[in-house]
């Protein structure tokens, strides 16, 4: 079944996350970054969650990253999902230092692991563009 | 063993049998059986409660929630709060309970928790980040979490589906020794554990706790006043917490939690090891939390609880009691009175009152509470009397 076609949940945003959600619809992963002590700020807050302070501003982030860990998901925990199980999702550590939980990309037959370089592709899932990854090798291959 | 460090006595323990489901009962009425039965373990009157914790989950009670408990038990208490973290709520409220004590502001405190269950579980509309930013790309719930921090630890370590296994194959046999354990009469094997199905990989089936309605109730007073009335009293030695994160993927660390640093203020407390026990009632939500605490309290090293069990007999009459009644796993989840449950099994054993699961030498018993995805954690010392 088609990703888009899912009736799942999307996104609750608000004022504050809407630009990361805009940046997203256009296929770019934005995120924010602190101009006080210069950490890289996943997900968006209205202060940086290392020094507090309010001075955070939105910046292109490079779409790579690492696999810190995944699962295939046979029994989903919304019915939602229920038309594409099994399904992955891992948490990707992006190559700015914040951690992110991603839908995974894979061709059939293809393994994950741990560690593995990920790249963002922009997706189609339930009716709107999300950042979904998936790992490098698979898209040398395809 | 010395109790010198006591801060505090546990007196009364309540519990009802778990149920999957109960139609038409309340949560107030299932936590005012339970209070009931915590008092009546105690021995004291119910107007000597004067503290009162509970939980932030009472379904029909969103709100107010102390007032609208006390107010149903027909207690006045001069400390009330909701506290909330999740599977560690237990062990949390038994030293906030000595706490208060011996800040003065009470001398008695009834900690309970407890949740009805029925086909239509009220739900109130989220909006958090996990909500906004994990829920959308397919990760809902908490088995995808744990299975993520399991997948994580077999990849570190290379730890094995079958060393995961064992530890719910033990928490099914120790049920076979607690009649009102929900898997009671169901054993399973290790290679049971392997077959039942696949839920969110590396997870089985009966790695994962069953959810069921169920209550459970502690009642805490100074030492002073329970040697007064010469009741039979369990010691709070050492309490210790942590909370380090809400979400999975912000976690500072897939193959360790919080738990590490409350069992080490725990043990600094009372001035105990992890080697010392002689009772683990370890949280138990998925077989992959009980790896993480046995490696967190020093067990054993980083990776390698799968050897340490290995050649171990975990059940009441082995050399490593651990979960006596069943766990969480054998015994059933009774939402965030499943937590409680390995508080009120620790205190059965330390008074000698485990009925055909008595372990030896009940002497100090390390419990363990673990709230949202390995997030919130609370460590408890308890010692016999």
């Amino acid at each position: 079944m088609d990703l888009d076609l899912l009736k799942t949940p999307g996104p609750t945003v608000t004022a504050l996350t809407a630009p990361f959600w805009a940046a997203a619809r256009e296929g770019r992963l934005v995120i924010q970054h602190c101009e006080d002590c210069g950490s890289a700020v996943f997900y968006p807050r209205p202060i940086c969650p290392h020094c507090w302070s309010e001075r955070l501003v939105w910046k292109d982030a490079s779409g790579r990253g690492r696999l810190k860990s995944f699962s295939i998901v046979h029994k989903p925990g919304h019915p939602g999902w229920l038309p594409i199980a099994p399904y992955a999702v891992g948490i990707v550590e992006i190559e700015e230092g914040p951690a992110m939980l991603s839908f995974i990309l894979r061709e059939p037959g293809e393994d994950l692991a741990i560690g593995t370089a990920v790249e963002m592709v922009p997706t189609r899932i339930g009716g709107q563009t999300l950042p979904a990854f998936r790992q490098k090798q698979s898209q040398e291959r395809a | 063993m010395t109790t010198a460090r006591s801060k505090g006595a546990i007196i009364g323990i309540g519990e009802l049998r778990p149920q999957r489901r109960t139609e038409g009962v309340t949560t107030l009425e299932m936590l005012a059986r339970v209070s009931a039965a915590a008092v009546a373990d105690a021995g004291i009157e119910p107007y000597e409660i004067d503290g009162l914790l509970v939980g932030p989950q009472v379904g029909e009670t969103p709100q107010h929630v102390p007032a609208t408990i006390a107010e149903y038990l027909g207690l006045k208490p001069a400390m009330g709060n909701v506290v909330d973290l999740g599977g560690a709520s237990g062990a949390g409220m038994v030293w906030r309970a000595a706490a208060a004590i011996q800040a003065g502001m009470c001398e008695t405190v009834l900690c309970v928790l407890g949740n009805a269950r029925d086909d239509n579980p009220p739900r109130s509309p989220n909006r958090n980040p996990i909500r906004e930013f994990d829920v959308p790309f397919g990760a809902s719930g908490a088995n995808i979490s744990y299975a993520l921090f399991m997948q994580a630890h077999m990849a570190r370590f290379g730890s094995a589906a079958e060393d995961f296994a064992a530890i719910a194959a033990w928490a099914r046999h120790n049920a076979q020794f607690n009649p009102d354990a929900i898997f009671h009469g169901k054993p399973a094997s290790v290679a049971e554990v392997l077959a039942s199905p696949m839920v969110a990989s590396p997870l089985h089936l009966y790695e994962i706790v069953m959810p069921v309605a169920g209550a459970e109730a502690v009642i805490v007073t100074s030492v002073k006043r329970a040697r007064e009335r010469g009741q039979r009293l369990v010691h709070i030695l050492g309490a210790g917490e942590k909370i380090t994160h809400r979400a999975a993927s912000q976690a500072p660390d897939l193959t360790s939690g919080p738990l590490k640093q409350a069992m080490a203020s725990a043990f600094a407390q009372s001035g105990t090891s992890a080697q010392d026990m002689n009772l683990l009632s370890l949280y138990d939500c998925y077989t992959i939390m009980v790896a993480l605490t046995i490696e967190d309290a020093g067990l054993c090293g980083p990776g390698q609880f799968g050897a340490w069990l290995r050649g171990r007999d975990l059940s009441f009459s082995g050399d490593t009691p651990l979960n006596t009644h069943g766990g969480q796993i054998g015994f059933g989840q009774p939402d965030l009175a499943g937590g409680m449950t390995h508080i009120v099994e620790a205190v059965r054993q330390l008074r000698g009152s485990a009925a055909g699961r008595q372990i030896a030498n009940p002497q100090l018993a390390l419990v363990t509470g673990n709230g949202a995805t390995v997030s919130e954690a609370t460590a408890l010392v308890l010692g016999a009397d």
